[in-house]
């Protein structure tokens, strides 16, 4: 179990990017954070992974406090990261990637199943480099793969949709499912797609640095959609 | 073969004792053994020069030839000219590199001359991997030399590696390139320490259709310094590429100087060249899956060198 206690968080130049944040995610649970832009989501899920410091605050991995733990400890205690925007790598190739991920020797088979299982063509992929030639959308993947070959108590993704087209998507869903059947940790995306948050066993809305809403997709969905029919309405009052 | 100098042959080429095929070993100035083969034939100079001249028969298919030069003491100053004549079609892989092991405190210096040509369609892979090993004062010294002459439609690639323990070294590659020839040259230098390393490329693209593809990878480290500078002369309807990627650690500097000159109008000619520290979103990555910053580190260095 993830708890976050009361975390602040100010950045030079801009204040209040997250006040006073407290929330628990269970084990087992798959949790949609989602909000507005520049709510504050990437930045509670870097401060989960030990990539930001809160000014105060706490959090707790299964009743421990990791607040003060490097990214190394954290990524030992339990925690993995699928960045935004994932970072190339010369020289270093795929199956190196998901080997690292995983803390062991991986087979080349082992690795391809990573691979296969983000809708990779895992023969073309293994071997090259994580580099330029990779597009948006194949990084995107790998960086899920990398997440998948830690099998952590908790995975974190922000916004994995991004770059992913719209064929692969139901592909990206599907590796999502099964993650939350077969894991025993749990899972924290931050999204903005309504077909994530349907599969969301709680969804949790930042904005403005502060948790507007919590609680199960039936509670939180209908309100979050009625949102674009305001603004639909406020458009057409404007004509 | 003592232990030394089997250490450092393994080190330089990969062998462990006396290679099958056509070889010379040189050991501080001096032939330690050599085999010509019936394709490949190496004789001593008899101009008075040190060194050696390599003649393959055309025709000659996938045969090596192995001429590893070392140095196991101090204060040794070998120069050394060996000549490689490869016949036209014939396909080989030549594997030379130096090692110098110095415990001494007096400097250790060895410079190689080599002279390729290569006729009609013939093809080259040139390994040369530079070491330099031993807890002496003095200098380990490397400055090899490589001048290329590429008849038509012949294939010259040359893998060159330097990872460690040369405290200096001056790199000069030159090729004339006839029509259809090609050339590739990958380079990797790791610097650290007090060391320098400049590498000159000069390139002339005098036939149709030749081309060059110069590649350049290195890390300095500590207080190293790199000068890496590359000309490429296009005179004829050519291609020329040169790219020098280079990472920056502590107080290492990398100078790139890079010079295209297009002669003729068909010549397509780039120059890429990127220096900069490790980025911090590589360090983070690599520790979000567990590692410490010093192994995330060693990691990105490893795949950049690889």
């Amino acid at each position: 179990m993830l708890e976050l206690k009361n975390i602040s968080y100010s950045a030079e130049g801009k204040q209040g990017i997250l006040k006073n944040i407290t929330l628990t995610i269970e084990d087992k649970k798959f949790v949609v954070i989602t909000g507005p832009n520049g709510g504050g989501k990437s930045t509670l899920a870097k401060i989960i992974a030990g990539i930001e410091k809160p000014q105060s605050g706490q959090i707790l991995l299964d009743g421990e406090d990791i607040t003060s733990l490097s990214i190394t400890e954290r990524a030992k205690a339990g925690i993995s990261f699928a960045f935004q925007q994932p970072v190339r790598f010369k020289g270093v190739t795929v199956k190196d990637l998901i080997t690292l991920a995983s803390g062991q020797q991986l087979s080349t088979e082992t690795a391809c199943q990573y691979l296969s299982e983000v809708g990779l063509c895992a023969r073309d992929y293994i071997d090259r480099e994580v580099n330029a030639s990779l597009s948006g959308g194949e990084l995107k993947r790998i960086e899920i793969a990398t997440v998948l070959a830690r099998k952590t108590k908790v995975s974190l993704f922000d916004e994995p949709e991004a770059g992913i087209d719209l064929w692969s998507f139901k592909n990206l869903i599907d590796v999502f499912e099964k993650m939350h059947e077969e894991i025993q940790g749990s899972i924290v995306i931050i999204s903005h797609q309504e077909r994530i948050l349907n599969i969301a066993d709680k969804i949790i809305v930042l904005s403005n640095g502060e948790i507007l809403k919590e609680g199960t997709k039936q509670a939180v969905l209908p309100s979050l959609l009625n949102v674009s029919e305001g603004c639909r309405f406020m458009k057409e009052e404007n004509r | 073969m003592n232990a030394v100098l089997k250490s450092l042959l393994e080190q330089v080429s990969d062998l462990h004792d006396i290679p099958a095929g056509a070889y010379n070993i040189r050991n501080n100035g001096h032939s330690e053994g050599r085999n010509s083969t019936e394709n490949i034939q190496i004789k001593g100079k008899t101009d008075g020069k040190s060194g050696i001249d390599i003649i393959v028969k055309a025709n000659t298919k996938n045969e090596f030839v192995h001429i590893p030069a070392l140095i196991t003491e101090g204060g040794i100053n070998d120069l050394v000219y060996n000549d490689f004549y490869i016949g036209e079609n014939a396909d080989v892989t030549i594997v030379a590199g130096c090692g110098v092991h110095n415990c001494s405190d007096e400097a250790s210096m060895h410079e190689g001359i080599h002279r390729f040509f290569l006729a009609k369609n013939a093809k080259v892979k040139y390994l040369e991997k530079h070491i330099g090993e031993g807890d002496g004062k003095g200098e380990r010294i490397i400055n090899p030399q490589t001048h290329i002459f590429a008849e038509e439609n012949s294939y010259m690639e040359m893998d060159t590696v330097q990872l460690k323990g040369v405290d200096s070294t001056n790199r000069v590659s030159t090729a004339k390139l006839a029509e259809g020839a090609t050339l590739v040259i990958k380079e990797k230098i790791m610097t650290h320490g007090n060391q320098t390393a400049e590498t000159s490329f000069e390139v002339e693209l005098d036939g149709k259709g030749s081309s060059a593809n110069l590649i350049s990878r290195s890390v300095a480290k500590e207080s190293s310094k790199q000068i890496f500078r590359s000309i490429i002369n296009g005179n004829a309807d050519c291609y020329g590429h040169s790219e020098c990627d280079a990472i920056i650690m502590d107080s290492g500097v990398v100078a790139a100087i890079p010079e295209i000159t297009a002669n003729h109008l068909d010549a397509t000619l780039i120059h890429e060249a990127a220096i900069g520290k490790i980025a911090g979103d590589q360090l983070t990555k690599l520790m979000t899956l567990g590692l410490t910053e010093k192994e995330a580190e060693q990691q990105i260095i490893n795949g950049f060198l690889k």
